[in-house]
């Protein structure tokens, strides 16, 4: 029986590049940004790093293929790189290779990275992509708000919701992130917004409007991994370690089987159930103190507190207007304003999220901190309700 | 001993129909007296549409209640086919999923195709007893004021044809006239007609022609006995060929220009449909198609229902009238839209994938799992039954006549597509298969969770820079 990776490896070191618009800056700029602000908190000489992992998504319109655009951004020496990609999952999954690497004693210290340069591609919203060469004969042309806004239609239908209430739901997720941004320095959309404003927006696909929506960004954060022996020998006092990295993929039911109903995210619940047994969570609710999860669009936050177990089935329309999920609620959820407010850049989201607990854990959050959060879970969903990757991270505090 | 005829007819009409009066209020300024009085409306293709997509909707009308394992040839005319190099009525035949024996031709190059097509059927049939499907379609374009864009529609229909006890018309005899009579002509490399004055056509063409064929045709049968006459063109061109062959004006019916318009090459076979579902056992019936001479095809109706599906009445009824002229001209090809930076997307097809998989794609399979039962799309070594999984169990099945529910949609208003929003979503089919599909012919506010919708052969997308199509299947909603 594996034993699993938790407490196995610490993160000593982790920097994030300032989220948005970056016309004026390469992908070499943002990970440069991003690399600074790690090394310098980990305390250590770029030439220890051993190994990296490169997480980048759109490959052919961002940050180009393989592990060589970090490292040539970085110069390192030689060290291997490998590019990882694995949907909106990416950060994680690069994140995932560095702490198995260390885990493995492999290496002692490894780089995960993520980045993405969205803004390149000189329209709004994602880029267009092949599917596959068969599945580009008969799939929707769909867009990412179109594919997940399917939820929304399911969700009510299942369960019994009308599309009123469910909509004032969706508009508090987003008017709760638009909050927590203006306290967090490095985010895109900075501004507040009022329920109203959410629910009078323009429609982008029913029942998703344009405030329910996440940004689409420039960005890269990264993490310097390596044992607890190694950071405390590095000064390390207070330390994050990795509880649980679980990743679970669809394999073809929600799309060709009757057993899914479109209201919800199968791989969610399986990913979160594989996350919390291997750090030992056994009531969700009450361990964790705070969670950044997967709200590329208002309705997929929605029902990620019901698949992460947060909330009962049907209840999460309840739990979210009563205030549960905002700062000051019981679990904040996107204390950094999430992917709707701190953007998107696919690559480097996961690590971005990562980057939310860690700072917060170690209490460095400045005026969106929380008071003394201890576990702190992160969620990506990539690719689209239907045939999506599911992460799920558990990072926790160790006081020294 | 059993005769030959027509087993069963088919038609369709695009759901989308022009007023014209729409037509007027936008181009009466430049059309002046050409523009004539508006008077009912015009069928025109959805941006999706084309004669080969209506083709394959009037042979699956036709073939409704059918045996379609024994259809021995198809042939597919049209002046408007999509392709001039590749064999059209062959993806007509697959969409159809036809016997691979199956003889394929297209009929082409003139408005008489359709008829020509349905007389060399009737011929066959008499020599050898096989059942051929005739498929006629055109979606033909015209220049925006002009007096064609009004006359026109967009339109099928279909006959098989074959021996039998059951048949609802029975060849009687035929005749045949050929004379390279330029009514209207289109150059190969042209998009639209160059029509010459109709009265000239009126009275050089179909009187000096017409009452020929039809009296060679008819022989020792007394004009006067013919209950229907089915001319190609306008009405009173059929009143005056009537006049001109001793047959009774009340055998002349409406021609439909209300309705649909002149659907070119389907329209002959479009006014079978209807007199077929009116005729009264023994009832004559004169088909002539008219283009560069004649071909008359006399027909007696048995009184049997020609249709098991929607004919020519029921696709006359579907269509919903609208006065969105400019989104007529779009879908024409007529107006340039811009479409957005998304729509630049490479589209190309890559044909091995397509090839490998072209029975799934045009002819809608899945497959049903021999382990435990499970229908799904897209056929796949391994069974999506989460609780089977088995490997290599699975057999084809067609999906393209089952309904289906929908489980979950949206209407995309960021997606590209010709026809904004963009309704797309996961469907499960009656007797089980779940498909993410896209929605055709579906208004705004229009979908739901758990509406009943049935699937139709479209254009799923165009590649601009090749000039290829590829199509696929998507779902509509059932329609009472």
């Amino acid at each position: 029986m594996a034993s699993g990776i938790r407490d196995k490896v610490a993160i000593v070191g982790m920097g994030c590049s300032r989220f948005g618009e970056r016309w004026d800056c390469s992908a070499d700029d943002l990970m440069v940004e991003a690399f600074t602000e790690a090394v310098a908190d980990a305390g250590i000489e770029r030439d220890r790093i051993e190994a990296a992992w490169l997480g980048v998504f759109y490959q052919d319109q961002s940050v180009a293929r393989s592990g060589l655009p970090l490292s040539f951004a970085l110069r390192l020496p030689n060290v291997p790189v490998t590019r990882v990609e694995n949907l909106c999952a990416t950060g994680t999954e690069a994140l995932r290779g560095a702490v198995y690497a260390v885990a493995a004693g492999a290496v002692d210290i490894a780089l995960a990275f993520g980045a993405e340069k969205l803004k390149d591609t000189g329209f709004a919203g994602l880029p267009e992509r092949t599917k596959g060469t068969f599945e580009d004969l008969w799939q929707p042309g769909f867009t990412p708000p179109g594919a997940f806004a399917q939820l929304g239609a399911a969700y009510a239908a299942r369960h019994g919701h009308s599309m009123a209430d469910l909509k004032r739901a969706m508009a508090h997720v987003s008017w709760k992130s638009h909050e927590n941004a203006v306290a967090s320095p490095k985010a895109h959309l900075r501004n507040r917004i009022t329920i109203e404003q959410a629910l009078a927006a323009p429609m982008v696909a029913y029942p998703l409007g344009l405030f329910d929506c996440c940004g689409v960004s420039d960005g890269a954060a990264c993490a310097i991994v390596t044992t607890p022996a190694i950071a405390a020998s590095l000064g390390k006092r207070d330390m994050v370690t990795v509880k649980a990295l679980a990743l679970a993929g669809s394999n073809g039911v929600e799309m060709g089987h009757a057993s899914w109903d479109g209201s919800h995210t199968l791989t969610s619940r399986i990913a979160a159930e594989r996350a919390f047994r291997e750090a030992g969570i056994t009531r969700p609710a009450e361990q964790v103190n705070l969670m950044e999860v997967h709200d590329c669009f208002s309705i997929t936050e929605l029902v990620l507190m019901e698949d992460l177990g947060f909330s009962q089935p049907g209840r999460a329309v309840h739990d979210i207007l009563d205030g549960r999920y905002d700062r000051t609620g019981a679990i904040p959820c996107q204390t950094d304003g999430g992917l709707k407010c701190f953007g998107h850049p696919v690559g480097a989201s996961g690590l971005r999220m990562a980057y939310e607990i860690y700072t917060q854990l170690l209490g460095r959050a400045g005026e969106r901190q929380l008071a003394t959060p201890s576990i702190g879970l992160t969620h990506n969903l990539g690719g689209i309700p239907n045939r999506n990757v599911a992460s799920v991270s558990v990072l926790g505090l160790h006081r020294g | 001993m059993q005769g030959t005829g027509i087993r069963s007819f088919g038609a369709y009409l695009p759901r989308l129909r022009l007023e014209r009066a729409a037509i007027v209020e936008a181009m009466g300024w430049a059309a002046g007296l050409r523009a004539g009085k508006p008077q009912g409306a015009r069928s025109y293709c959805a941006w999706d549409e084309d004669a080969l997509t209506m083709a394959v909707e009037a042979a699956r009308d036709c073939l409704a209640g059918q045996d379609r394992s024994g259809v021995a040839a198809l042939v597919f005319a049209s002046t408007t086919h999509p392709f001039a190099d590749r064999c059209n009525a062959g993806v007509v035949a697959e969409a159809l999923d036809l016997a691979q024996r199956l003889r394929t031709t297209d009929g082409a190059g003139h408005q008489r195709a359709g008829v020509a097509a349905l007389l060399d059927a009737l011929r066959n049939a008499r020599s050898d007893g096989q059942p051929t499907l005739v498929v006629a379609a055109d979606r033909r374009v015209a220049k925006a004021g002009s007096e064609q864009e009004s006359r026109f529609g967009h339109g099928a229909a279909a006959a098989l044809v074959g021996a039998g006890p059951d048949l609802a018309a029975e060849y009687v005899a035929e005749a045949s006239l050929r004379a390279d009579f330029v009514d209207h002509f289109r150059d190969a490399e042209a998009e639209y007609d160059y029509a010459y004055e109709e009265r000239w056509i009126r009275d050089e063409g179909y009187l000096a022609l017409m009452p020929r064929a039809i009296k060679a045709a008819l022989g020792s049968i007394d004009a006067r006995d013919v209950k229907h006459l089915l001319v190609q063109g306008p009405q009173r061109f059929a009143a005056a060929v009537a006049k001109a062959a001793g047959i009774r004006a009340e055998a002349v019916p409406a021609d439909l220009h209300a309705e649909c318009g002149d659907t070119g090459v389907a329209h002959p076979l479009l006014l079978l449909g209807a007199a077929l579902e009116q005729a009264q056992d023994g009832d004559l019936i004169v088909l002539a198609g008219f283009g560069q001479g004649c071909d008359v095809v006399v027909l007696r109706a048995t009184g049997r229902a020609p249709s098991a599906g929607r004919g020519t009445s029921g696709s006359l009824a579907a269509g919903v009238a609208n006065r969105d002229y400019v989104r007529f001209l779009a879908n024409c090809g007529l107006v340039d839209v811009d479409w957005g930076m998304r729509a630049e997307r490479d589209n190309r097809t890559a044909q091995p994938a397509a090839w490998r998989r072209h029975r799934d794609l045009t002819a809608f399979f899945g497959g049903k799992c021999r382990a435990c039962g499970t229908v799904q799309f897209p056929l796949a070594r391994a069974c999506v039954n989460p609780q089977c999984r088995a490997f290599d169990t699975q057999d084809p099945v067609q999906l393209a006549e089952k309904h289906g529910r929908v489980k979950t949609f949206t209407e995309d208003w960021l997606a590209v597509t010709r026809s904004p929003p963009h309704v797309y979503g996961n469907v499960e089919l009656e007797g089980g298969g779940n498909v993410f599909i896209e929605f055709t012919d579906v208004r705004p506010g229009e979908a739901s969770v758990g509406l009943a919708v049935r699937f139709v052969f479209r254009i799923k997308d165009f590649d601009g820079v090749r000039g290829f199509r590829r199509y696929f299947w998507k779902a509509t909603p059932v329609r009472s």
